[in-house]
């Protein structure tokens, strides 16, 4: 999308939602607007009603938490007295004081008539996080949504259906949170003298190789995104 | 007169009609299915979550095994996600080899589907025939790869190696005589593009003969004729791309529409069905390889003519030559830094989106400046297909399930993750 014409969806977007629209933001070609979690029913019924906009198709809805956005592993701007630690951090300790949107339902959209993609995103601040469901709207929503539950725990109200998808039968917690930890809480083997599978607690624990670091010492500068299709 | 109950039945997950690990619970009145719930997650991974403890780099490996039947169109989303963040475009050369490499792997993918649809419906020579050209392919695979399938062959920048001077051979052994092996070693005495342009000549012909088995077969067409029909309105609704878009009317192709790499400079057409039934996705697809030939002869036209770098020089991204590093200082630095930490990639977020042979495969990446993705997440095509199963094959008989799976193009790897 160029900038002109994310100008122009931004400014037709704005007349048509209010003040249900928080924010707009046209970055690296793409453009997501940051929508009221109460007004989303409003939204998208609008998003894909209105012949200027004409959002039918759902291409992706996903769950996204924000619990350690932006924190590292290690510290890179100053050195450290202390010594370097091993990396492992789960986030669980900052679970309960985290405050504002932690959690995010994202959608992204696509107009097949104007050839249009747009992300559209709603912030939710309480935990268990809730917004009303899109089935209605888009009935492809009805499985990303399990999805969504299922991995974050994200509660949407008027689902028909709202069951666990990816995870095993009588599975416990929401895996794609921050603070659960990667390799989970219980492992299954094959007890061979109860004759059946059981689950016990995991008996690895996570090493981690490459510690998460966020540089910003200018080793990349931030390159207009132009195609390079001039070169041949 | 004794109470007639609606019987239960579970399909799957061990039955191979259900490609791979679906399990399907159909609840039936008498052969006739009044819904379907499919039960998936399988083969669940965790891909996602074990992508943001890794580098950026080290995940590429993750895509080839999510839609383990095209591997590099997995990988061509995601190095693409990383690329648009790091606002960096590969070489010429690069691109036109992902292009080439991509129809690759649609002929890989639709020969598997063919094969395997063919298979579950009656059809069993089908299955050999389609195997025979997809060894071809994947020996293009491993000769600029080393791996028949998961390649890793795209990495942010450019791919990892240019194509080789020569086509590997097969070699003498004591189960195969001579006669045989200068046979198969015939098409493989040039160059790898010389390789694939003796297949692009052979493989028109292939699709002939697999349309002379199908596509006028009484049986076939019963068993795929008004079976599973959806409108192009619904199709768009369910989330329907790829094939299962064209094959209901619509001509919509992201390789046409939101061209990616050299796909603006290709000539191809995008069939469309009429009926958007079973069969007319499968005549979709027959003809999807056909273009997908005409694509990979215009692409070894263009990279037979034009040499030159196949990986950004820029070594902050890319690993600087083993050579280099032998008596290069810096060289030394760059190769150690990448392979350990990574590189860091700005913040901000991107949907890229490629046309898979199963549809749209788009990965949508979040960053926040650090070495790892914060939030990687896959739109797999087969995931909303199969979500809309239930739509599909109510009313319709038990044997018509597996018609509809096998004209669904599923893969359990993507759609579980």
């Amino acid at each position: 999308m160029t900038e002109d014409k994310a100008q122009a969806l931004v400014s037709s977007l704005r007349e048509k939602l209010g003040a249900s629209l928080l924010d707009a933001k046209f970055d690296r070609g793409e453009l997501t607007i940051t929508v009221e979690p109460a007004a989303i029913l409003k939204v998208c019924t609008t998003l894909r009603d209105d012949p200027k906009l004409a959002f039918r198709q759902l291409s992706d809805l996903s769950g996204i938490d924000y619990l350690s956005y932006g924190k590292a592993d290690w510290q890179t701007h100053d050195a450290t007295s202390s010594g370097f630690s091993r990396a492992v951090s789960t986030f669980a300790e900052i679970a309960d004081t985290f405050e504002g949107g932690r959690f995010g339902v994202v959608y992204q959209l696509m107009s097949i008539v104007h050839n249009v993609r747009l992300r559209v995103k709603a912030l939710l601040g309480e935990d268990p996080p809730r917004i009303a469901s899109v089935t209605e709207i888009w009935p492809v929503a009805d499985w990303y949504e399990r999805e969504a539950f299922d991995l974050y725990g994200i509660l949407f109200e008027g689902h028909p259906d709202l069951r666990r998808i990816l995870t095993d039968y009588g599975f416990i917690g929401h895996p794609f949170r921050k603070d659960f930890p990667l390799e989970g809480y219980v492992e299954v083997r094959y007890d061979p003298e109860k004759k059946r599978v059981v689950y016990q607690p995991v008996s690895i624990e996570n090493r981690i190789l490459v510690p998460r670091v966020i540089r910003d010492d200018g080793r990349l500068p931030p390159k207009p995104a132009a195609s390079d299709k001039t070169n041949a | 007169m004794p109470e007639i109950r609606n019987m239960t039945l579970n399909f799957g997950p061990q039955h191979p009609a259900a490609h791979g690990v679906l399990r399907l619970v159909l609840e039936m009145d008498g052969e006739t299915i009044t819904r379907a719930d499919p039960h998936i997650g399988l083969l669940h991974r965790g891909t996602e979550k074990l992508a943001e403890y890794k580098p950026f780099n080290q995940s590429i490996g993750y895509m080839d095994r999510l839609d383990y039947v095209s591997m590099m169109c997995n990988e061509h989303a995601y190095v693409m996600a990383i690329e648009k963040l790091l606002g960096i475009a590969p070489p010429i050369r690069a691109q036109y080899i992902r292009v080439l490499f991509d129809e690759i792997t649609r002929i890989l993918n639709h020969l598997m589907w063919l094969g395997a649809h063919g298979l579950d419906i009656g059809a069993m020579t089908m299955f050999l025939y389609c195997f025979r050209e997809r060894e071809d392919l994947m020996d293009a695979y491993e000769a600029v790869s080393g791996a028949r399938m998961h390649a890793t062959y795209y990495r942010p920048g450019g791919v990892y190696r240019d194509l080789p001077e020569q086509m590997p051979q097969y070699q003498t052994s004591r189960w195969r005589n001579d006669a045989d092996l200068k046979k198969l070693n015939e098409a493989r005495q040039g160059s790898l593009l010389d390789f694939l342009e003796d297949f692009c000549v052979r493989f028109p012909a292939c699709v002939d003969e697999y349309e002379t088995l199908l596509t006028e077969n009484r049986i076939w067409k019963q068993r795929t004729v008004d079976i599973g029909i959806v409108t192009p309105e619904r199709a768009v609704a369910l989330g329907f791309t790829g094939p299962m878009l064209r094959g209901s009317g619509l001509a919509w192709d992201l390789r046409k529409k939101q061209p990616y790499d050299v796909y603006d400079r290709m000539d191809f057409d995008i069939p469309v069905g009429v009926n958007g039934d079973c069969y007319d996705r499968y005549l979709v697809r027959v003809e999807e390889m056909r273009q997908s030939a005409r694509i990979m002869k215009q692409c070894i036209d263009w990279l037979r003519v034009n040499p030159g770098p196949v990986m950004l020089d820029d070594h902050k991204l890319t690993p600087p030559k083993r050579g280099d590093m032998k008596g290069d200082m810096e060289s030394l630095i760059h190769h150690f830094k990448l392979f350990t930490e990574g590189y860091c990639v700005p913040a901000g977020e991107v949907y890229a989106a490629v046309e898979h042979p199963k549809g749209e495969f788009g990965i949508w990446l979040v960053s926040d400046g650090a070495n790892k993705p914060y939030r990687m997440k896959a739109r797999a095509p087969g995931f909303a297909h199969l979500s809309a199963m239930n739509e599909l094959v109510s009313g319709h008989m038990l044997a018509d399930v597996v018609a509809v799976i096998g004209t669904l193009d599923i893969v359990f790897g993507e759609i579980d993750r």
